[in-house]
């Protein structure tokens, strides 16, 4: 039997083994943000349609990660979604007439919202809304609408059309093989 | 016939009886007053036993549950060009299955056992009824530190099994079969959301570990003190505790796949 003393240091080591694994876990497998938030502020925006954008999507500007989506809610009166995005507080000069738009990761990749800069030489400040802001777009209803005017308008048009795409795809092939 | 529906019917009281005993156990571990001077060194003790010992064979399996996954992934995904998804496959299948699972099946078989050989050979010689005499509380003294010594090991051996899976995940991914760290790491912490996949599966090990131990702690505690008693109350903590594990993984992961 070993000492009292032997057997807690052994459960002394166990458990830093333990506390090693489970900080290897929440920082290099599950990139943990949530526990100390990044210091920053908040802005927010109004969409009319936000499409699959979840909470702590990322928030981009010309594709580099500047913030993530904090929360979504609905406005009760124009139900319009609100948007509150946690911006990092390196990039503080964010011109205040920027506009937001949600886009799509990849043609089935998750949403996230893209900042385009503007000129103003004021910046976005802890509380400020983006007014000039871009609903995302649906799959569906773009097919929905290609597919109503296919049948109402393109009809002659419609075999041309074929004869172009079969030879651009035949193309793409040509070149592939090259 | 009227003998059989006898049988059926005195075996659905046994069952129900031991169901309570086992009941009554817990009650009594539970639900007392705790001394902590006393108990804190016996426990550590049994997280010693329970928990120190088993690190070996967790941490050997979980390397190579994870360089297994990855090798099996990594052939499939090559197929569909998706090589580059291989860490969140692997971090996602142990962290949310495997880890809480093997790690539960393989402490059933190194430590449940071993706590209901250890407990029912106290019993069988009597250790337990002289303990009594000497107005030692048997369960202060054995049972209870056995229990939240497994309850606390279980979590920890998870976690552990986790990391050193992934890390296999990773000589093999990586090392072995060249795909690029970076991405390897990134795509993982893309997808990987610490508490609805890391955290939930430790709840579930939280779960295991108290259910294991329970089952081998009242098998060991009811055995019929001789030696055949004992070889069973060890086989049955083994196929109880593994059958128990399995169908409580299925109940939990739809409770927390369907947001109860």
């Amino acid at each position: 039997m070993l000492s009292q003393r032997t057997i807690e240091s052994f459960v002394g080591l166990f458990l830093l083994m333990t506390i090693i694994a489970l900080s290897v876990l929440a920082f290099k497998v599950s990139g943990l943000t949530s526990f100390f938030q990044p210091i920053g502020y908040n802005v927010s925006a109004e969409f009319d349609e936000i499409g699959q954008l979840k909470v702590r999507s990322p928030v981009k500007i010309g594709g580099v990660v500047v913030g993530e989506v904090s929360s979504i809610s609905l406005d009760p009166v124009s139900f319009k979604a609100i948007v509150k995005m946690h911006i990092d507080s390196n990039y503080k000069e964010i011109p205040n007439d920027s506009s937001a738009g949600i886009l799509t990761a990849g043609l089935l990749g998750d949403n996230y919202i893209a900042i385009n800069p503007m000129y103003s030489q004021s910046f976005l400040k802890n509380g400020d809304t983006l007014t000039d802001t871009h609903s995302a777009m649906i799959l569906e209803k773009l097919i929905g609408q290609m597919i109503y005017k296919l049948e109402n308008g393109g009809k002659n048009s419609d075999k041309s059309d074929k004869g172009d795409a079969d030879s651009s795809h035949s193309k793409d092939i040509n070149h592939e093989k090259n | 016939m009227f003998t059989q529906i006898t049988l059926l019917g005195r075996w659905g009281i046994d069952t129900l009886q031991e169901l309570g005993r086992a009941g009554v156990l817990l009650f009594r571990v539970l639900f007392r007053f705790p001394n902590l001077k006393k108990g804190f060194p016996l426990t550590l003790q049994q997280i010693y036993a329970e928990g120190v010992l088993s690190l070996l064979i967790i941490v050997v399996s979980g390397l190579f549950i994870g360089m297994v996954v990855a090798l099996q992934g990594y052939h499939t995904l090559e197929k569909f060009g998706a090589a580059q998804q291989l860490g969140p496959l692997v971090a996602l299948s142990v962290t949310r299955e495997l880890g809480p699972v093997v790690t539960a099946l393989l402490f059933a078989g190194r430590a449940g056992s071993a706590v209901a050989a250890e407990i029912g050979l106290m019993k069988a010689t009597e250790q337990l009824s002289s303990m009594e005499m000497m107005a030692v509380d048997p369960m202060h003294r054995v049972i209870a530190p056995r229990m939240w010594g497994g309850f606390f090991s279980m979590p920890m051996l998870t976690i552990i099994f986790n990391a050193v899976a992934i890390y296999g995940a990773y000589l093999i991914g990586v090392k072995w079969l060249g795909l690029d760290g970076g991405a390897f790491w990134s795509n993982m912490r893309d997808s990987v959301d610490f508490h609805l996949d890391v955290m939930n599966g430790v709840i579930k090990s939280v779960v295991f570990g108290f259910v294991v131990i329970w089952i081998s702690v009242f098998q060991g505690y009811s055995a019929p003190p001789t030696s055949a008693g004992i070889a069973g109350a060890t086989t049955r903590t083994v196929v109880y505790s593994s059958l128990a594990v399995l169908g409580l993984d299925f109940i939990l992961t739809a409770m927390m796949i369907g947001d109860w």
